[in-house]
């Protein structure tokens, strides 16, 4: 499980590690002296803190083995479970206790999580990947089994009875013949529960499940509808301050000169530079962001790309000594020969934001030497390690906690607003808040990569692909597998040497642009013979799990029945990635103004057992309301440094109106591990709008966004723009 | 600095602020009521909902000066006597919402709605909710909590 949790980590940081952080402090002599006050201490950050942001791999951090590191248990018999991942959204506060309460014999109720809290919960690499379920969730069931058996086996003793006997249910162990009970609060005593796990610990099948399996509501859902629950920037501290970052006027900027006058004449004003780092502090958020607008900058930014010449940049720039092949496999030459057509087509994806609803945001509170942050972060403990090599500690003098967060989607790697606010409080001697605006978060949070990829194949007339090149320039290698059987392929993915803007994870990673680039193609190669595109796909897969949704969206759908015309378009996509398995059809109308409308969407997911299929249900939907945005009109656009449309009025996206009829079907496998869905359900969603339009109009289009402007009349774009 | 006064949730409240403050930064930071959020100070995610005589307003782009002698309901002022109101009781029952932080705005523009249409179509909903963002995807529960908490409250009648 360790092994393989390593290996996705790697993956993952390695396909879209962010890299280059916003900021690097000179700090004075004076302050780097006071912040390090002894030798060892500055020999050790100055190289292993930094190595592990920049290096590749991640360190390897052997997790905690004792149940008390994981599970604690209160004399009122209270579960307290201690964990790195974090919640933005994803109901996993919910779903884990689930499998606690499960595996432990415990009340859900009983159950809460000590979530993302680096000074209390054992080391984790982020929330990330949808590793939680696969991962996350066996972790925290080993250690309820293994508490489970430990109270059984102290009341067996204490009652000198066989344990095999005794039944551990609701919180307390019984004995059915003499009547007896204990509950685990008077059995554990609030001591540390002392056991190291050895060897795996039989779970709970899933066919036997009570509580997991079951759709829970939300566990603290009523904080969220009275307003009650405290995210990062609800936070209040005594004193507490209000920052705001001065912003380059474009990426890679130099300061060049600064005018403070005004700012520093506002009442209680404080205005903080740090090399190219500017800052203000202020009693409110208010006269903050008047002083910050008082300052006068100037900047020097160098020329930069604009998003017309993005294609051709990165392909350009494609930096072939690092270019990985996903697979090799048989003669390509040899595969094109043979077939009777051929098909070579480009797809591209434009850069696209995350634009999480709360903006990235962080307090910070210095105490003597000691940093503590809180932050909206998919990885606090990155983050602590970031704050630790930029103020030049040692990561155990930085505590960063994670409140629930508004949402992330993989934008919320890195701790830029942590760093900024720690830096601003370090200047004022004061706890201080720092929230991005929309505009910041549009420009100076990084965004999923755009990408060019070119596919080659070629099939026979009774529909047999007989070969599959795919080039992907920078987008990245995640879902770049065809599920399809092909005797000849060569995939492989391009990285970008020095990619035009700060790029990194979203929702998917580069699933969404493969699956757009994949199923789009083989909705092509369909066409081109002249086969249904649900009959194409099942001709050529074997895997069952991949041909069982496929049949059960088609059913739920009703493919085939209703024939696409001249107004109304009915498109497919499938796929596999990330333990869970998608098939989805769109069904999309062409109005009179030229207008696509998404008016249905049929989904239908399998991830293994489910852990609670209402929280899934919700991800399923979710995924396809945001993925209409990426397939339709989500671009960012971007020339010489700068974001064009950095605001919600210009960067469109799904809105109430744009919201089609959403139907899931959900195909439980009890005898398969559960697998995360934050993530896949999002992959189908573009190519199946894409397809669509094609049986619609006739028109292919191959450029995400598809409609950049919502009408088919401007949307037919086909360059990156 | 200004002094205004306004009623926020029934309380009269007096505010020593500057008279273009938005009214957001009021309620956040003057009277801790945290619930109304920040999206994107621009009137365009509608997170920032709150009711001025009822009626949905963003308070991101609302001056303090324009709240001056008016009543603000924010999501805090919903619950009464410790039972939820009937919109944030079906947004609950439904869980329409994930990471919620959308949540007090879209629950503000549903209750103002309500309040002058009592029996929207679903079309209506959507058109009144329009402004109001859920990163997350939610709208279809949104819409089945706007619709459901419609109907109950006219079975309650």
């Amino acid at each position: 499980m360790d092994s393989d949790l390593d290996i996705q980590v790697t993956n993952e940081l390695h396909q879209h590690d962010v890299g280059v952080g916003l900021h690097h402090f000179d700090l004075g002599r004076r302050d780097f002296l006071k912040l390090c006050s002894g030798g060892v201490l500055i020999c050790f950050c100055s190289t292993s803190a930094p190595a592990q942001e920049s290096g590749r791999i991640p360190s390897a951090h052997e997790l905690p083995k004792d149940i008390a590191a994981w599970l604690r248990i209160s004399e009122d018999s209270h579960v307290t479970v201690f964990t790195g991942k974090v919640e933005v959204g994803q109901n996993i506060r919910t779903s884990l206790a689930q499998q606690v309460s499960e595996e432990l014999g415990a009340p859900v109720q009983s159950i809460s999580l000590s979530m993302g809290d680096t000074k209390q919960v054992p080391w984790d690499a982020g929330t990330f990947g949808s590793r939680t379920t696969p991962t996350m969730g066996p972790q925290l069931r080993t250690m309820a089994v293994t508490a489970r058996d430990l109270l059984v086996n102290m009341a067996a003793t204490a009652w000198e009875v066989d344990a095999s006997t005794l039944v551990a249910a609701d919180g307390q162990v019984r004995d059915p013949k003499s009547g007896k009970s204990i509950s685990y609060g008077e059995l554990a005593h609030a001591q540390k529960l002392v056991k190291v796990i050895e060897g795996d610990p039989s779970f709970t099948p899933a066919s036997q499940w009570k509580v997991a399996g079951q759709p829970l509501p939300k566990v603290d859902g009523p904080d969220f509808v009275t307003g009650k629950h405290e995210y990062t920037s609800d936070i209040h501290l005594p004193g507490i301050l209000h920052g705001k970052v001065l912003r380059p006027s474009g990426f890679n900027a130099t300061l060049t000169s600064l005018d403070d006058s005004a700012a520093k004449k506002m009442t209680a004003v404080t205005v903080v530079r740090d090399g190219n780092f500017v800052g203000v502090t202020a009693p409110s958020s208010w006269s903050a962001e008047k002083a910050i607008h008082a300052l006068k900058a100037e900047w020097k930014v160098p020329p930069q790309i604009s998003n017309r010449d993005l294609s051709a940049y990165l392909k350009a720039n494609a930096d072939k000594s690092k270019s990985e092949a996903a697979d090799a496999t048989g003669s390509i030459s040899k595969g094109l020969a043979n077939a009777d057509i051929k098909v070579s087509r480009t797809y591209t994806v434009a850069y696209i934001q995350h634009a999480p609803l709360e903006p990235r945001d962080a307090v910070a509170e210095w105490q003597e030497d000691e940093l503590t942050v809180w932050t909206g972060t998919q990885r606090p403990f990155a983050v602590r390690d970031e704050l630790a090599a930029a103020f030049r500690m040692l990561p155990e003098n930085v505590r960063v906690l994670v409140p629930d967060t508004g949402s992330a989607y993989g934008g919320k790697h890195t701790g830029d607003a942590a760093i900024e606010a720690a830096r601003l409080a370090k200047a004022a001697g004061k706890p201080v808040k720092v929230v991005w605006t929309r505009e910041e978060e549009f420009t100076w949070a990084y965004f999923r990569p755009a990408g060019v990829i070119e596919i080659t194949s070629g099939a026979h007339r009774d529909g047999t692909i007989t070969a599959w090149e795919y080039h992907n320039y920078n987008s990245g290698p995640a879902g770049i597998d065809v599920p399809y059987n092909i005797p000849n392929k060569l995939i492989q993915f391009h990285p970008t040497d020095n990619p035009p803007l700060r790029q990194g994870s979203y929702r998917g990673l580069a699933a969404t642009a493969n699956h757009f680039a994949r199923e789009s193609h083989m909705d092509e190669l369909a066409h081109a013979i002249n086969m249904d595109p649900m009959q194409f796909r099942l001709k050529n897969t074997s895997d069952e799990r991949l041909r069982a949704v496929f049949e059960a969206v088609a059913e739920k759908a009703e493919w085939g029945k209703q024939k696409s015309s001249a107004n109304r378009g009915f498109g497919l996509a499938g796929g596999f990635e990330k333990g869970g398995h998608v098939a989805t059809i769109a069904e999309i109308e062409l109005r009179s103004d030229k207008s696509v409308r998404v008016v249905r969407v049929v989904e239908a997911f399998e991830c293994g057992a489910i852990v609670n299929p209402d929280g899934l249900r919700n991800q399923i939907e979710g995924s396809i309301v945001m993925g209409i945005g990426g397939a339709l009109f989500e671009s960012i656009g971007f020339g010489n440094g700068r974001i064009l449309n950095a605001h919600f009025s210009q960067y469109r996206i799904p809105r109430f109106n744009d919201m089609p009829k959403v139907e899931v079907v959900l195909v439980d496998r009890k005898d398969q591990p559960s697998a995360g869905a934050g993530e896949t359900p999002i992959v189908g969603v573009a190519p199946a709008i894409a397809n669509a339009i094609f049986a619609m109009t006739g028109e292919r289009l191959r450029t995400m966004p598809l409609v950049r402007g919502g009408t088919m009349s401007d949307g037919h774009d086909r360059r990156n723009s | 600095m200004d002094s205004v006064t306004l009623t926020v949730n029934d309380k009269e409240c007096h505010v020593a602020a500057p008279a273009d403050e938005p009214l957001l930064w009021i309620l956040r930071e003057e009277l801790q009521l945290t619930g109304t959020k920040y999206g994107c100070g621009e009137g365009q995610c509608g997170a920032c909902t709150v009711t001025l005589d009822g009626k949905a307003i963003r308070s991101c782009v609302t001056p303090l000066s324009a709240a001056a002698g008016r009543k603000v309901t924010t999501i805090e002022g919903l619950a009464s006597h410790g039972s939820l109101h009937p919109v944030q009781q079906a947004f609950l029952s439904l869980e329409a919402f994930q990471c919620g932080y959308c949540t007090s705005g879209m629950v503000l523009s549903a209750v103002a709605l309500l309040s002058t249409n009592r029996n929207p179509s679903d079309k209506e909903i959507m058109h009144a909710m329009n402004g109001n963002i859920c990163r997350c995807g939610t709208y279809p529960r949104i819409l089945a909590a706007v619709r459901n908490a419609a109907h109950g409250a006219q079975k309650a009648e």
